[in-house]
């Protein structure tokens, strides 16, 4: 027994958490993602960069099926999460979902209470056998995405009617809620403050120790700021994937470095 | 200005010349030009508001005066004490009711006397002001042997004429002598009326009564017509909502976007622009014809108003489907809920309000609305088992409000062209309490977020 | 390289590296008169050379200035930041030379009694040349972002090294011979040991010149011992 967490480190350290091999994304005739390899490491943030229309949220709603929604969208190639293919007929993107969480660009709370925000998941997926079990894990969500503080004695008040940093931070609470492994963030601060940017930022540093974080971000330096790793998207190829640091001190790839200093066009 | 004394090749490119700063005080020729169109514009506005303002004062002051007659009921009002030997006697002759309406004259003289009035009455006019009483009282003696001898009071309906004179539908003037009413009667009507004999009473028959004979004006009542509508719209409403929201929602939420699904977007545009009379064939060839349900009973009206109100419902419907959020959805998604739960959760709730607001748009439209109810039958008066055999009332034979307010004004009498407009105002207070109790509901499904 | 979406940068990026150059160039003169006085005794040339320095701190400071202000303005990445901190790294150093050669025009003017012997400053005016030419090479490599003639630079520079410990065994030879000749020799020793510091600049300034380009460490394979210290 003693030798477990040696054996999970080590295969943390070796495996991925997600890998993606050759994935293809069509929208109707349109090819949007093409031949996308990746390997995301586990408990670490790895950051999508790219212009817009590059198809990093597009990739990135790959990883838990959220392109199952739009019709005309396809997606070809293999992507496995711990070894088991997403795509595979006998996976349930629901269950997926509850395995891979998601926190969008624009906060979107329920107009719930903030209680019922974050309970909402642990309820459907009857993770909570009675209320105080429920009730803890609203409390502990709230407190590791740092906002038990700030928002304990008003529970019960709409979560619609929080600040905007808040607000992404109520939507980050209520993902972890449901105890994901991996969480997809899609441009989370883009519509923040630098105050309340800065705050998110700390929280999904402080993520990183439980969870396997993937996020997109129109913000190089918040990408540096917060990732391990970063992957650079480039009309739907992935033009270069690696530490963040070599990424933005010396890219490899001449579309990258372009990129990064502000040379497109 | 020095523009005028610059070479014209100098002047022309105004980009060379540096900007000056113009006044923020002095009102430019394009500026003055758009303020003066905005307040035309809202000028236009405030006149489109008056316009409408003024049809709406005219139609309700239109339906109100002419509405009104029909809620008061001109009664005369005879108290008198019949003993055991009046009785006894009356029952005796050849001519019973003929007995009664002799005392009963009696007492009306009587009463007159009281008030200090001499005038003849002749038991001709009487009839002819309240009918035959005789009947009435007879009728009323003989079931309650037990008031004999003490003081009873009579409230007997005038006649339509003495109504119509009553609310001044008809003057001295306009009339002419008839078997109906003579001009000579309304000099004992007014003297009764001094007498506080003949009375003007709020009409609750009018509220409660069903539709009489064609010769009956002054019986005619709403109620059961009120009835008949309000049990259609118990069918519709019970009908159309949940079929229209679940059509709906699988619409707008679940169903691939494909030719067919397109086919059937097309065809509930469409159907919603149907004419009702359409429907009202329909009705009449699949319920009634096809299916052999009862004719002229409020659960085929019902059915017929269901299929008439559920393309407005699915449409609006699906409008506040499509104004809630994506981002909702994605939300609820990316915590792992179902499609269902997604919707069930959280896109239906933050719809209601609108989905509410097209039902009662939908229900109200189905209220007033005539045509197919005249295929299907929903026409006949109804007096039998009213009000006793509403209860099992959906297959009972029944009428409706519009239909029964079009049948009124389809009579000659005028008495029922009065009717006629009280059972708009009937009407249009049932629409209006049931578009307050919409607002009330939607009020509270807001509060709740 | 393509240029910036903002042209502003740019600019700002060419007035930067122009500023670099102009240093480089102030440097290198002062390194040659500075020399040039030592070896002709020349004091007039040796107190101008001194006085000049004050425009190389200047201007040092002014592109550190500009440094700052360019990283706070526009967070640069990439090429650009690599640019930007060599050429903060790059200006130290040219900084530095001239600081180098300040001091050697200084001794200039403690020798004051004259060189007696000109043979004395033959193997510093060798070892100039080759630091000097060090200097030019690498300020070349910069300006036109030669990342081989930067390595070329660094290479030379163990000849440099040779150079002044074969000076130094000469000098410390004189000074054995003839006592009276080790005021000078010291001065001179001290000269050669700015000259050899000089050189050691010239290869921070190509390792950076190699960094910016690259984006690489320049592999440094040659062992930096002090043969000086196991002469005696």
């Amino acid at each position: 027994m003693n030798e477990m967490p040696s054996i999970e480190q080590a295969n943390a350290m070796s495996d991925s958490k997600i890998s993606a091999n050759k994935v293809q994304v069509y929208y109707g005739d349109t090819h949007a993602i093409k031949d996308v390899d990746i390997e995301i490491q586990p408990r670490s943030v790895t950051s999508f960069i790219g212009p817009s229309g590059c198809g990093k949220s597009t990739f990135l709603r790959t990883i838990n099926r959220m392109n199952d929604t739009i019709d005309i969208c396809r997606v070809e190639g293999s992507i496995k999460i711990d070894g088991e293919d997403i795509y595979d007929p006998k996976v349930d993107p629901v269950q997926l979902r509850a395995k891979v969480g998601m926190v969008f660009q624009k906060p979107n709370p329920f107009p719930k209470s903030i209680y019922d925000n974050i309970a909402y998941g642990p309820r459907i997926h009857g993770l909570a056998r009675n209320k105080a079990e429920l009730d803890d894990i609203v409390s502990s969500s709230l407190q590791k995405a740092g906002l038990w503080e700030e928002v304990k004695n008003r529970l019960d008040e709409p979560g619609t009617g929080m600040s905007g940093g808040q607000q992404q931070r109520l939507c980050i609470a209520r993902a972890i809620a449901v105890s994901p492994e991996v969480i997809l963030m899609d441009e989370p601060c883009s519509a923040l403050d630098p105050i309340a940017t800065a705050k998110v930022e700390e929280l999904i540093d402080e993520l990183r120790e439980n969870f396997t974080i993937v996020i997109v971000t129109h913000s190089m330096q918040q990408a540096a700021r917060v990732s391990q790793r970063t992957a650079f998207f480039h009309l739907g190829i992935l033009v270069e994937e690696g530490p963040t640091e070599d990424i933005f001190t010396n890219p490899k790839d001449k579309r990258t470095q372009d990129y990064i200093t502000g040379r497109f066009g | 200005m020095t523009d005028a004394t610059l070479p014209p090749e100098t002047a022309q490119p105004a980009a060379k010349t540096p900007m000056q700063p113009k006044s923020l005080y002095a009102i430019d020729d394009l500026t003055r030009k758009r303020n003066a169109a905005e307040k035309r514009f809202q000028a236009y506005g405030i006149t489109a508001i008056g316009i409408g303002l003024f049809f709406l004062v005219v139609l309700a002051y239109a339906i109100i005066s002419q509405g009104i007659p029909a809620f008061s009921r001109t009664v005369v009002e005879v108290e008198f004490t019949l003993t055991q030997a009046q009785y006894e006697e009356a029952e005796g002759t050849l001519f019973k009711t003929r007995a009664y309406e002799e005392i009963f004259i009696g007492a009306l003289t009587g009463q007159l006397q009281d008030s200090g009035i001499e005038t003849p009455v002749e038991p001709e006019a009487i009839e002819r002001i309240v009918g035959k009483p005789g009947g009435t009282i007879r009728e009323f003696f003989r079931e309650n042997e037990d008031r004999l001898g003490e003081p009873v009071q009579f409230d007997l309906a005038a006649s339509s004429r003495v109504d119509g004179y009553m609310s001044g539908r008809i003057t001295r003037e306009s009339m002419t002598d008839s078997r109906f009413l003579m001009k000579s009667d309304l000099d004992l009507v007014d003297n009764l009326v001094e007498a506080q004999v003949i009375k003007t009473v709020f009409n609750w028959p009018f509220i409660t009564g069903a539709d009489a004979g064609v010769d009956n004006a002054a019986a005619a009542g709403i109620g059961a017509s009120v009835v008949g509508s309000f049990f259609m719209m118990l069918v519709v409403l019970f009908l159309s909502l949940p079929i229209g929201v679940a059509a709906s929602i699988y619409l707008e939420e679940f169903a691939p976007q494909n030719r067919f699904t397109d086919l059937i977007e097309v065809n509930i545009s469409n159907l919603a622009a149907v004419p009702s009379i359409v429907f009202g064939i329909l009705g009449l060839a699949v319920f009634i014809q096809f299916m052999h349900l009862p004719q002229s009973a409020p659960l085929v009206g019902g059915l017929v108003l269901t299929l008439m109100t559920l393309p407005t419902i699915i449409i609006s419907t699906r409008a506040s489907l499509k104004a809630v959020p994506p981002s909702i959805r994605d939300a609820a998604l990316g915590v792992g809920a179902s499609k269902m739960q997604a919707t069930f959760h959280h896109v239906l709730p933050l719809a209601m309000p609108g989905i509410l607001t097209g039902t009662i748009i939908g229900l109200a439209q189905a209220l007033g609305e005539t045509a197919p109810l005249l295929l299907i039958g929903m026409v006949g008066f109804v007096a039998r088992g009213y009000p006793e055999g509403f209860i099992e009332g959906f297959t009972e034979p029944n009428s409706a409000m519009p239909a029964q307010i079009y049948t009124w004004a389809a009579r000659s009498d005028l008495a029922f062209t009065e009717k006629a407009w009280g059972g708009i105002v009937v009407l249009l207070i049932f629409l209006l309490s049931m578009n307050i109790l919409a607002i009330i509901l939607r009020r509270r499904f807001e509060r709740r977020w | 390289m393509s240029e910036h979406t903002v042209s502003a940068y740019d600019e700002e990026l060419t007035e930067m590296a122009g500023k670099i150059a102009e240093m480089g160039g102030l440097a290198e003169v002062a390194f040659a008169d500075a020399v040039s006085a030592l070896v002709s005794q020349d004091l007039e040339l040796a107190k101008s050379t001194i006085a000049n320095d004050e425009r190389l701190d200047n201007l040092h400071q002014e592109v550190e200035m500009k440094l700052v202000e360019m990283i706070a303005r526009r967070q640069p990445m990439g090429q650009d930041l690599r640019e930007i901190t060599a050429a903060s790294r790059i200006a130290n150093d040219l900084e530095r030379v001239g600081d180098l050669a300040k001091n050697v025009a200084k001794r200039v003017i403690a020798i004051d009694s004259g060189l007696n012997s000109k043979k004395l400053a033959i193997g510093v005016e060798h070892m100039t040349e080759l630091a000097l030419a060090q200097v030019k090479q690498v300020l070349d490599a910069y300006t036109r972002r030669d990342a081989e003639a930067a390595r070329r630079v660094q290479e030379a520079d163990a000849e440099v090294d040779a150079i002044y410990t074969s000076l130094f065994r000469e000098l410390l030879t004189y000074m054995m011979e003839d006592p009276r000749v080790i005021t000078q020799c010291v001065h001179l020793l001290f000269c050669a040991k700015n000259i050899e510091r000089i050189g050691d600049h010239a290869t921070n300034i190509a390792e950076n010149v190699y960094y910016m380009v690259t984006g690489e460490r320049l592999p440094e394979d040659r062992e930096k011992l002090d043969e000086t210290t196991g002469a005696v």
